[in-house]
C-alpha cells in the first residue's frame, strides 16, 4: 500500500495519544511530563509535514519550524524552572507546586 | 516502494521508543529513548520530503534539548522510584482517555478528503526545480520575515530567561573588581618579613589577602584524624 497523507496523519494519531497518555502516567515526574509534550508538539511537526507535502505548499513546513522553535524555548525555560524549583524545594514532586495557590 | 518499507520501519520504530519514553522506569532510559524517537522522525520528514526541518530536527532537538534534558535527570538528585508511585493508580484512566482520543483522531481521519479547490487555496506552494532547504529560504526571508524575527526575539527571551532563573548570585563567588584592582597599592598587597636564624617559615608569616569564608560552608568530617589530606 502506497505510503501517504493516511498514514503520516495515524503515526501523528497514535504520537499524539502516547504523549497524552504518558502525562497522565507519570503525574508525579515533571522530567516525563516534559518529554510527553516534547512528543506531543513531534506529533503536532509530523502532521503539518504531512499536510504541507500532501498539498505540496511549504506555508505548512515554515509554520512547523516556529514550532519547533517555540518548542526549544519552552523546554529550556521549563527545565530552568525545575532546575530553581529543585535548589529551593529539595524535591521536584508536581503535587508540591500549589505554594501560589493563595 | 523502499520509501515505503523505510516509513513502516521508522514509524514503528518512532512509536516503540516513544511508547518506552513514557512507560521507562529510568529516567535516563526515557531520554534516551526520546532520542531515538526524534531520529525516527527526522528520517519520517525526510520521506516526506522535509529535508531542512529533519536536519534542524536533529540539530535542535537531538543536539540540544534531548542534552538539555539529559543535564537535568543527572544534576538532579531526585529519588525517581517514589515518583514512579501511582504509576498503576493513573494508567486506567490515562488508558481511557487515551483511548477515546485515539478513537476520536483515527474517526476524524477516516472520513478526511481535501477539499477539491484546497491547491488554489495555498498559501505559498512549493516551487518546483528548487530543493527544499532553497525553497524555505526564499520563504522566510520574504513572506514570513516577521515571523522569523519573532522566532528569533523567542529564543533571546528563552535564553535570558534560563540564564536570569539559574544564575546564583553566591557571596563566595569572586567577581573581578576593577575599583579595588585599581586602588591597589604595593603597600597593601607586600609584606616583608624578616627571618630570624633558624625560625624557618610559618605559614603565618605570607602574606594572605583575606578570603571571606563562605556562609553557611561546613567542613565535612573526613573521619581520617589530623593526618589531613594525605588521608585520600
Amino acid at each position: 500500500m502506497h505510503v501517504g497523507l493516511a498514514h503520516y496523519l495515524t503515526v501523528a494519531a497514535i504520537l499524539l495519544v502516547l504523549g497524552v497518555f504518558g502525562i497522565f502516567l507519570n503525574r508525579k515526574n515533571i522530567i516525563i511530563i516534559f518529554m510527553s509534550i516534547e512528543l506531543i508538539l513531534l506529533a503536532v511537526n509530523l502532521n503539518l509535514i504531512a499536510f504541507s507535502a500532501a498539498l505540496s505548499d511549504l506555508a505548512g513546513q515554515v509554520f512547523a519550524m516556529f514550532v519547533l522553535t517555540v518548542a526549544a524555548a519552552e523546554a529550556a525555560i521549563g527545565l530552568a524552572i525545575l532546575v530553581v524549583y529543585f535548589r529551593n524545594r529539595g524535591s521536584i514532586q508536581v503535587e508540591d507546586v500549589s505554594l501560589m495557590k493563595g | 516502494m523502499i520509501a515505503d518499507i523505510f516509513f513502516y520501519i521508522f514509524s514503528v520504530v518512532l512509536l516503540l521508543s516513544a511508547a518506552i519514553v513514557v512507560s521507562a522506569r529510568n529516567p535516563v532510559h526515557s531520554v534516551l529513548f526520546l532520542i531515538l524517537a526524534f531520529f525516527n522522525a527526522a528520517a519520517l520528514f525526510l520521506i516526506a520530503g522535509a529535508e531542512f526541518l529533519a536536519f534542524v530536527l536533529l540539530i535542535v532537538y537531538v543536539g540540544a534539548v534531548a542534552v538539555l534534558f539529559m543535564f537535568v535527570v543527572m544534576m538532579l538528585d531526585v529519588n525517581f522510584a517514589e515518583l514512579r508511585s501511582g504509576f498503576q493508580r493513573y494508567l486506567p484512566v490515562g488508558a481511557t482517555v487515551g483511548a477515546i482520543l485515539l478513537a476520536e483522531l483515527l474517526g476524524l481521519e477516516a472520513g478526511w478528503q481535501i477539499a477539491p479547490e484546497a491547491s488554489t487555496l495555498r498559501l505559498s506552494p512549493a516551487p518546483s526545480g528548487v530543493q527544499n532547504t532553497v525553497a524555505l529560504g526564499q520563504l522566510i526571508y520574504t513572506d514570513y520575515i516577521f515571523l522569523f524575527q519573532a522566532a528569533g526575539i523567542i529564543l533571546l527571551v528563552a535564553m535570558i530567561g534560563a540564564i536570569v532563573l539559574t544564575l546564583r548570585d553566591r557571596k563566595t563567588m569572586r567577581y573581578q573588581d576593577i575599583r579595588v584592582q585599581n586602588t591597589r597599592r604595593p603597600a597593601d598587597t607586600l609584606a616583608l618579613v624578616r627571618m630570624g636564624l633558624g625560625s624557618g617559615v610559618k605559614p603565618e608569616s605570607y602574606y594572605r589577602p583575606h578570603i571571606p569564608e563562605p556562609a553557611g560552608f561546613v567542613e565535612e568530617p573526613h573521619g581520617h584524624g589530623p593526618a589531613g589530606p594525605g588521608g585520600h
